[in-house]
This record gives C-alpha cells, sequence and structure tokens, in this order.
C-alpha cells in the first residue's frame, strides 16, 4: 500500500527535484558566504521550509535585522500562502494526525503538485499526498545543507536553473488551461498579477493581487459556479 | 561579522513560526469537522487556477522588459514551454526541456 503510493507520488516530483536540489544549494552557498555552517542551512530548511522567505533570510540575518522587522517582512513574502490552505481544506479533511505535517509542507511547488494531480484509485489519497509533500521537503533539505557544505567546489555553469520552477508553473498552468473550459479564473489571476506588479513594483505586488483576485472571483461567483454545474451535467 | 547566534536564533525561528501560522489559518478559521461556508468551497475550487498564473507572474516579477535583453529569454523558453507541452503532453519533457533552453539562452545567447 505504501509502495503503491510512492510510487504514484515519486514521478510527479522530479521537477520540483531538480528545482530544489538547485535552488537549495544555491541557498546553502549564500548563507555560507555569510558564515553560517551547513547546521544553520539544514535547520533553516527545515523549520522555515520557504524558498524565497530563505533567500530572503540570509539578507535579514546578515544586516542583522530587528525581530519587528524580520516579522513584518516574512508576512509580507509569505501572505500568498494564505490562500492555498483554502483549496486544501476539502483534500486535507480525512488527514488526521498528519495534518499538522501536511500544512508545514505546503510550499509553492507542493501546492501546485497536490492541485493538479489526482490519487491513483487503488491508492490511499492521504498517503499519496504525504509522499509528494516529504519527498519535496526532503529534496530541499538535501539541496540546502549540501550548498552550505560543498557548494563551492560546484564548478559547471548553473546559471538560470532557478528556472526550473517558472517551467514547472507554466505546465500546470497549461495543463489546467487545456483541461477545462471555464478560462475565467486563470485570466484573472494573470490579469491582478500583471497589472499590480506594474502598479505596485515587484516587493510588495502580491497583498494587492491577491484581493484584487478574491474581489473579481467573488463578483464573478454566480456565472463561474452556474457555468461550473452546466458543465457537469452534460 | 555575524550577529549572536542566540539573535539569529530568534529571528529564524520568527521566520518558521509566522510561516507556519499562514499556512494553518485558513485549516482554524474552517475546521474540517464543521460544514465549510459555500463561498470558502467556491474559492477553494477556483483559486488553484487564479493561484498558478499568480505563480507564473511571480516567478518573472524581477524581468526587467526595458534593461536587455528585454525578458526575452522568458519569453522564448515560456513560449517553447507551452508549444511542448501542448504537442507532447510530457511533464519532465516540457520542463526539463524548457529549463535547459533557458540555461543555453541565458549563457550563451543573450550573455
Amino acid at each position: 500500500m505504501k509502495k503503491k503510493a510512492f510510487l504514484a507520488a515519486f514521478p510527479l516530483t522530479l521537477p520540483v527535484m531538480a528545482g530544489y536540489i538547485f535552488l537549495g544549494i544555491g541557498f546553502g552557498i549564500l548563507l555560507a558566504s555569510k558564515g553560517y555552517s551547513f547546521l544553520w542551512a539544514f535547520f533553516m530548511s527545515v523549520i522555515i521550509y520557504a524558498g524565497s522567505m530563505q533567500y530572503a533570510a540570509i539578507e535579514l540575518l546578515a544586516g542583522g535585522a530587528g525581530f519587528v522587522y524580520t516579522a513584518f517582512m516574512t508576512v509580507i513574502i509569505q501572505i500568498r500562502h494564505l490562500f492555498y490552505g483554502l483549496s486544501m481544506i476539502t483534500k486535507f479533511k480525512d488527514t488526521g494526525k498528519l495534518k499538522p505535517l501536511l500544512i508545514h509542507e505546503l510550499t509553492d511547488e507542493t501546492y501546485s503538485l497536490l492541485c493538479s494531480s489526482e490519487p491513483p484509485e487503488d491508492v490511499d489519497p492521504n498517503l499519496f499526498y504525504l509522499f509528494i509533500s516529504v519527498l519535496d521537503h526532503s529534496y530541499w533539505i538535501i539541496g540546502c545543507t549540501l550548498g552550505a557544505l560543498i557548494g563551492s567546489l560546484v564548478s559547471f555553469n548553473t546559471t538560470g536553473i532557478d528556472f526550473v520552477m517558472t517551467a514547472l508553473f507554466i505546465v500546470i498552468f497549461t495543463d489546467q488551461w487545456l483541461n477545462t473550459k471555464e478560462h475565467r479564473p486563470a485570466l484573472i489571476g494573470l490579469g491582478s498579477t500583471l497589472v499590480s506588479l506594474i502598479l505596485f513594483g515587484p516587493s510588495v505586488f502580491l497583498i494587492p493581487s491577491m484581493i484584487c483576485i478574491t474581489v473579481l472571483l467573488t463578483v464573478f461567483r454566480k456565472k463561474l459556479e452556474s457555468e461550473d454545474s452546466d458543465n457537469e451535467n452534460s | 561579522m555575524r550577529i549572536p547566534d542566540t539573535q539569529a536564533l530568534i529571528m529564524v525561528l520568527i521566520m518558521a513560526v509566522i510561516t507556519y501560522l499562514v499556512r494553518m489559518l485558513p485549516f482554524i478559521l474552517f475546521p474540517g469537522n464543521k460544514k465549510t461556508p459555500a463561498y470558502i468551497l467556491y474559492l477553494g475550487k477556483v483559486l488553484p487556477y487564479s493561484i498558478i498564473a499568480m505563480l507564473v507572474v511571480y516567478c518573472m516579477k524581477n524581468v526587467s522588459l526595458i534593461d536587455a535583453p528585454h525578458g526575452l529569454p522568458e519569453l522564448i523558453a515560456a513560449v517553447a514551454i507551452v508549444a511542448v507541452h501542448c504537442w507532447k503532453r510530457n511533464t519532465l519533457l516540457s520542463i526539463g526541456g524548457g529549463t535547459i533552453l533557458y540555461m543555453f539562452l541565458v549563457q550563451v545567447v543573450f550573455k
């Protein structure tokens, strides 16, 4: 049973493996360059477990930021995760004791995989979610620790490898687009975020974008829901 | 010069706790044993489409259209990924091929 769930989950996590190992190594190298040993990289990747936050953390630690400012920056950078739980309430309903762990594991990438993949019929869905989540996290821990340990020995040019995450999101976006006739939620997300980025700039645009997405989805609720049920009936 | 270890440790803990709280908040507000409001279920259903689109833009947030190479590597790689994915529907091929193409573009073509 466990083996089946693992075998169903593992191939789906391969793109994240590539991304997390290399992004993790990048993090480890930078952190080590500020004088922090691999133990710090390991510890942070286990308990924070958030890519963009940990990269920001390097600067915060190096600059000796205040606690209040640290807390404020964390909220700004992580606020998008509020949305992830909302889409997982139903999926995580029967996960019992695993739930606190699954919530800790909800990164951008794991969230995307959980949204875009359904467990095979003969596999326990909770185990399937667990394996996706824990595999992703283990790649991140390995990457971060490795980077801090031996990062300076990596000699081939990895510039641009972080694009693997962008590629993952583009592929999921394309899949979602091809699998539904209702494109308005995707277009709302795209439009709101682009406009917010232009208006507010790259450091704070996510919050206005999230507000805009929520408002638009609420305004279009009647239309989106009625046409959704039409699709299911036909 | 590093800040004292206790200060660094507290900062890391602050980041970890807030990150976890943000991830957990929806589950506290709408516990699984109570009936979730229809509006929240609706949001949970349509949000993944909006959020994936948001994350695509989020990844590109630091791309400058004004400075060279004007976002061309990102644009070319993104178009290639979508095209290959529509054609083959092979996730690993699309992601792997797209990333290698992008690395080639930024390291060799637009360097």
